[in-house]
C-alpha cells in the first residue's frame, strides 16, 4: 500500500505522488499539492491535526481527513 | 484624457495587497458593500501624473479565480463582466517575493482573460534576507509584462507602480498559458461553439459552481449547456491546468529568480516552534486573549465615562437652553442619548479592532486558527470560527461580519448562529447593576464573589455558544464544502498605518451601519415612552399632583413622580403592563418589563430605561442601584431585586437575543430573514425558560 501525506512524522519529506481529484479542494491543488512537489511536515496539533506543511515553499495547514488523500514517497535520509 | 483609468488591485492573501492600496491612495479611500452581499469593497483614488486620476479598487485577497467563497467570487464576477463601471483597464496584481511562485498563478490567469496586467513584486525589502535575487528584464520579457518591485514598508517603487498605471495602454495582452494544449478536442471544439468569445472566459464559465449575478454574459451563459464533460473530469482538466500554468511559471523563474539558501534566515521556524507547540502555544494564545480583556474592558472605560458624561451634559444643556417643547424634548431625550449610546462604543470596537489587525498583519491569527482547528471542530466549527467567536465578546455585529473568510457555507452559518451567546459589551452594564444587587460582596480565595459571578456569566455564554454548535452541526442538514486550507504566512511586523486605518474603517462601519438603527430606534422608543393614550397620559400632572397633594413634595420631587405616572401609562408602559402576567412567573414586575420590552433595541438600554421608571433624575450608577435595592415586589412581597430575580435577569439577559442590530446584520449576511427570525424565537424563549426554572427553584 502507498503511503499517503497523514502518515508523515514531523521533519520528514517526501514527493507526493498522486492527489485524488475528487477529494482534493482545487484550492490545495493551486497552492502547490501537485505531483512532483516536495513537501514537509514542519508541526502537527494535538492529535496530529491539522497538519502543518511546508509544500513547495508554500507554508500551509490542512486536515487530516484531507491528508490522506495525497499519496506520497518519502525522502530518506541520504 | 478626461476619464480616470480604472484600476483593480488584486492579490494572494498575505502578499501586503492592502498597503500597496495604502501606499496608493492615502486615507482618500471609502468602505462600502457589493449590492446584495455584505463583502466589502474598497476603493479609492490615486493622483498620477498631468493631472491624470486612476480609480482603484481594492479586490479581496484570492488565490485563483477559481472561486471558493463569497469574497473570491467578487473578483470573477468583475473581471468577467465588461459592463460594470468598475471593469479594469488595469490590472495590477501584488505578489510577494518570498511566495513568487504561488503568486504568479493568479497573474497568468488574469493575463489570460486579456486584461492588460501589472506586476508588482511585493516586500522588496526582503529579498536579501532571504537570499533572493531577481532578473527583472528576463523576467518582464518573459511574463510578457512591466514589473514594479515594490517595499510598502520602505516607500520604494511606488512612483514606478503609478508611471506604470500611468502608461497602461502600452502593456502587452498576450497570453501566458495556452489552454488548448491541455484537451485539443475539447477546447478545439468549445472554440468553434463560441469563436466570438475569449477562451479562457468561457473555461472559468463552465467550472465555476457558483451562482453568478445577472450581467450581460447571455451569450456566454449559453456555454453553461456545452457541459459535455463530467464534473470529476472537468476537475481533472482543472488539475492538468494548474499543472501546465505551474509548469510556465517554473521555466520563468528558473532563470528569473535565484535564490541562495545558504544566505536565508528563517525566523518561521523559531516562531512556530513555541507558538504552534501543543502547550506552549495554548498558553501563549491565553495570555494574549486575557490581554485583550484587559483593554476591552479596562484601558476602555476611561474614554467611555468621558463620553458618558459628555453626553449626559450636552443633554442637560439643550434642555435648559432651548425653548421647551416637543423638538427639545425629542432632541435631549430621543436624539442625543441615541447618539450617545452609538458614540459609547466607539473606545471597545477600535480597541478590539486594534488587537485583531494587529494578529493578522502579524501573521500570529493564523496559527490560532491552526490550534483550534481540533477543538473547534468537535463542535461543527472551524478553526476559524475562534476570531468571531472571540470578536462576539466586544459586539456580536462585527463579529457576524468576521465569518466571511470561513470557506463552508455551513461552518460559517452555526458560527454565525451562535455568536450572540456570546457575552458582547453591551450586556455588561445590565450584568454589572444586577450583580452588584443582588450578589454579596464577600470574597472566595482572594476572588470576589461579583467578580466571579461576572467570569461565570461569561463562562455560560461562551459555553451555550458551543453546545448550540454541536446541536446545529446535528441537527442541520446542509451538505457543504467542508474542506480547510490555510496557508500560514510569514511572521511580520504590523505596518503602523494599515493597523490604524482598519481600526478607522472599522469603527466608521459601526457607527454608521449599526448606528443608524440604533438611532432610529433609540428615537421610536422616546415616543412610545413620551405619547400614551387618554386622559391617564394626558393629565399626568393633574392626577399626580392631586395624588400627593398633601406629602409636602419638594418640586424636585413632584416632577419625578410625573414623569413615572407619565411613563407607567405611556404606550411603552402599556406595553409593560400587558406583558406583567407573561413575566411574573421569572419574578419581574411591569417595571422590569418595559426595561425588557425597550431593551430589545439594544441590552444596554435596560439600565437607562429603569432610571427613567424610578423616576431618578440621572444615570448615576450608584442611584439607579439606591432605588433598585428599595423596590419592593408586589406580589411577594421583600425586595424586588433578590437572589433568585436577580439570578433569573442575569439568566434572561445571557441568553435572549435582545439586539436589533444583531438580527439586522444576520438577515443580511444569510440573505435570509429565515435564520434571524430562528435565532430569535429560540433564542429568546430558552432565555424565558431558563429564567422561569431558575427564579421557581431559587425563589
Amino acid at each position: 500500500m502507498e503511503d499517503t501525506l497523514a502518515n508523515l512524522k514531523r521533519g520528514e519529506r517526501c514527493v507526493i505522488t498522486d492527489v485524488s481529484s475528487i477529494h482534493i479542494p482545487l484550492k490545495l491543488l493551486e497552492m502547490g499539492c501537485l505531483p512532483g512537489n516536495y513537501v514537509e511536515l514542519v508541526q502537527v496539533a494535538p492529535f496530529k491535526d491539522p497538519m502543518y506543511l511546508n509544500i513547495n515553499g508554500t507554508h500551509l495547514a490542512i486536515r487530516k481527513e484531507t491528508a490522506i488523500h495525497v499519496l506520497i514517497k518519502k525522502i530518506t535520509h541520504e | 484624457m478626461s476619464k480616470q483609468i480604472n484600476v483593480a488591485l488584486i492579490g494572494n492573501p498575505n502578499t501586503g495587497k492592502t498597503s500597496v492600496f495604502n501606499a496608493l491612495t492615502g486615507l482618500n479611500q471609502k468602505v462600502g458593500n457589493y449590492p446584495g452581499i455584505t463583502v466589502e469593497k474598497k476603493e479609492g483614488i490615486c493622483k498620477l501624473p498631468r493631472g491624470v486620476k486612476a480609480h482603484i479598487i481594492d479586490l479581496p485577497g484570492t488565490y485563483s479565480l477559481n472561486a471558493s467563497s463569497l469574497d473570491e467570487n467578487v473578483v470573477i464576477e468583475l473581471l468577467l463582466n465588461k459592463n460594470d463601471k468598475d471593469f479594469p483597464d488595469v490590472a495590477v496584481v501584488v505578489s510577494d517575493v518570498e511566495n513568487l511562485k504561488r503568486n504568479l498563478l493568479l497573474y497568468t490567469q488574469i493575463k489570460d482573460l486579456e486584461i492588460p496586467t501589472i506586476l508588482v513584486i511585493n516586500m522588496a525589502d526582503r529579498m536579501a534576507y532571504k537570499g533572493i535575487s531577481l532578473d527583472l528584464d528576463y523576467l518582464e520579457e518573459h511574463l510578457k509584462t512591466k514589473i514594479a518591485l515594490v517595499s510598502t514598508r520602505k516607500k520604494q517603487g511606488i512612483d514606478r507602480l503609478k508611471n506604470l498605471i500611468f502608461n497602461y495602454k502600452d502593456l502587452s495582452i498576450d497570453h501566458c498559458v495556452d489552454l488548448t494544449e491541455i484537451d485539443p478536442t475539447y477546447f478545439d471544439n468549445l472554440k468553434k461553439a463560441f469563436p466570438n468569445q475569449l477562451l479562457y472566459k468561457l473555461w472559468l464559465v463552465i467550472t465555476q459552481d457558483v451562482n453568478f449575478g445577472k450581467t450581460d454574459r447571455n451569450e456566454i451563459d449559453a456555454v453553461a449547456n456545452f457541459k459535455t464533460k463530467s464534473k470529476i473530469d472537468l476537475k481533472r482538466l482543472q488539475q492538468k491546468e494548474t499543472i501546465k500554468r505551474y509548469q510556465f511559471i517554473n521555466n520563468v523563474l528558473k532563470k528569473g529568480q535565484t535564490i541562495d539558501i545558504a544566505s536565508a534566515k528563517d525566523l518561521r521556524m523559531k516562531f512556530d516552534r513555541i507558538l504552534t507547540h501543543k502547550i506552549w502555544g495554548y498558553a501563549i494564545f491565553f495570555i494574549i486573549l486575557l490581554t485583550i480583556f484587559q483593554a476591552i474592558y479596562d484601558w476602555s472605560s476611561v474614554p467611555m465615562d468621558f463620553i458618558d458624561s459628555a453626553f449626559a451634559a450636552m443633554s442637560e444643556w439643550t434642555k435648559t437652553q432651548l425653548p421647551q417643547g416637543a423638538f427639545t424634548n425629542l432632541l435631549s431625550e430621543g436624539i442625543i442619548p441615541g447618539l450617545g449610546g452609538i458614540v459609547i462604543f466607539i473606545p471597545q470596537i477600535a480597541f478590539l479592532f486594534l488587537f485583531i489587525s494587529v494578529l493578522e498583519e502579524s501573521g500570529y491569527m493564523s496559527r490560532v486558527v491552526f490550534l483550534m482547528d481540533r477543538i473547534m471542530r468537535r463542535f461543527g466549527l472551524s478553526g476559524k470560527s475562534i476570531v468571531p467567536l472571540i470578536s462576539g465578546t466586544a459586539c456580536a455585529i462585527p463579529a457576524i461580519m468576521a465569518t466571511r473568510n470561513i470557506e463552508s457555507w455551513k461552518e460559517r452559518l452555526i458560527t454565525i448562529l451562535v455568536t450572540p451567546f456570546i457575552t458582547c459589551s453591551a450586556r455588561l452594564p445590565v450584568y454589572l447593576i444586577i450583580i452588584s444587587l443582588v450578589i454579596p460582596e464577600g470574597r472566595f480565595i482572594g476572588l470576589g464573589y461579583q467578580a466571579l459571578t461576572l467570569m461565570l456569566l461569561y463562562l455560560i455564554g461562551f459555553g451555550t455558544a458551543v453546545i448550540s454548535a454541536y446541536i446545529l452541526n446535528k441537527v442541520l442538514k446542509i451538505k457543504s464544502k467542508t474542506f480547510f486550507v490555510v496557508e500560514m504566512p510569514n511572521y511580520k511586523l504590523p505596518l503602523p498605518k494599515n493597523v490604524a486605518i482598519t481600526v478607522l474603517e472599522k469603527t466608521k462601519s459601526f457607527v454608521f451601519g449599526a448606528g443608524k438603527i440604533i438611532l432610529a430606534i433609540s428615537i421610536v422608543l422616546w415616543f412610545l415612552a413620551s405619547y400614551g393614550p387618554g386622559e391617564n397620559f394626558n393629565d399626568a400632572e393633574k392626577i399626580t399632583k392631586k395624588e400627593y397633594a398633601n406629602q409636602h413634595l419638594s418640586a424636585e420631587e413632584l416632577h419625578q413622580k410625573i414623569e413615572s405616572h407619565k411613563l407607567e401609562h405611556s404606550y411603552i408602559g402599556l406595553t409593560g403592563r400587558a406583558i406583567e402576567p407573561l413575566i411574573r412567573p421569572l419574578g419581574y414586575d411591569w417595571k422590569i418589563g418595559i426595561a425588557i420590552v425597550s431593551s430589545f433595541a439594544a441590552r444596554e438600554v435596560f439600565v437607562g430605561t429603569l432610571a427613567t421608571i424610578y423616576s431618578v433624575g440621572s444615570d448615576q450608577e450608584e442611584t439607579i442601584k439606591n432605588r433598585m435595592a428599595g423596590e419592593i415586589n408586589p406580589i411577594l412581597g421583600g425586595p424586588l431585586f433578590n437572589f433568585a430575580s436577580g439570578i433569573s435577569l442575569l439568566l434572561f439577559y445571557a441568553f435572549a437575543m435582545q439586539c436589533m442590530s444583531t438580527l439586522a446584520i444576520v438577515k443580511k449576511e444569510t440573505n435570509s430573514w429565515k435564520w434571524p427570525i430562528l435565532q430569535l424565537t429560540i433564542m429568546s424563549s430558552f432565555a424565558y425558560m431558563v429564567a422561569l426554572i431558575a427564579f421557581q427553584i431559587l425563589k
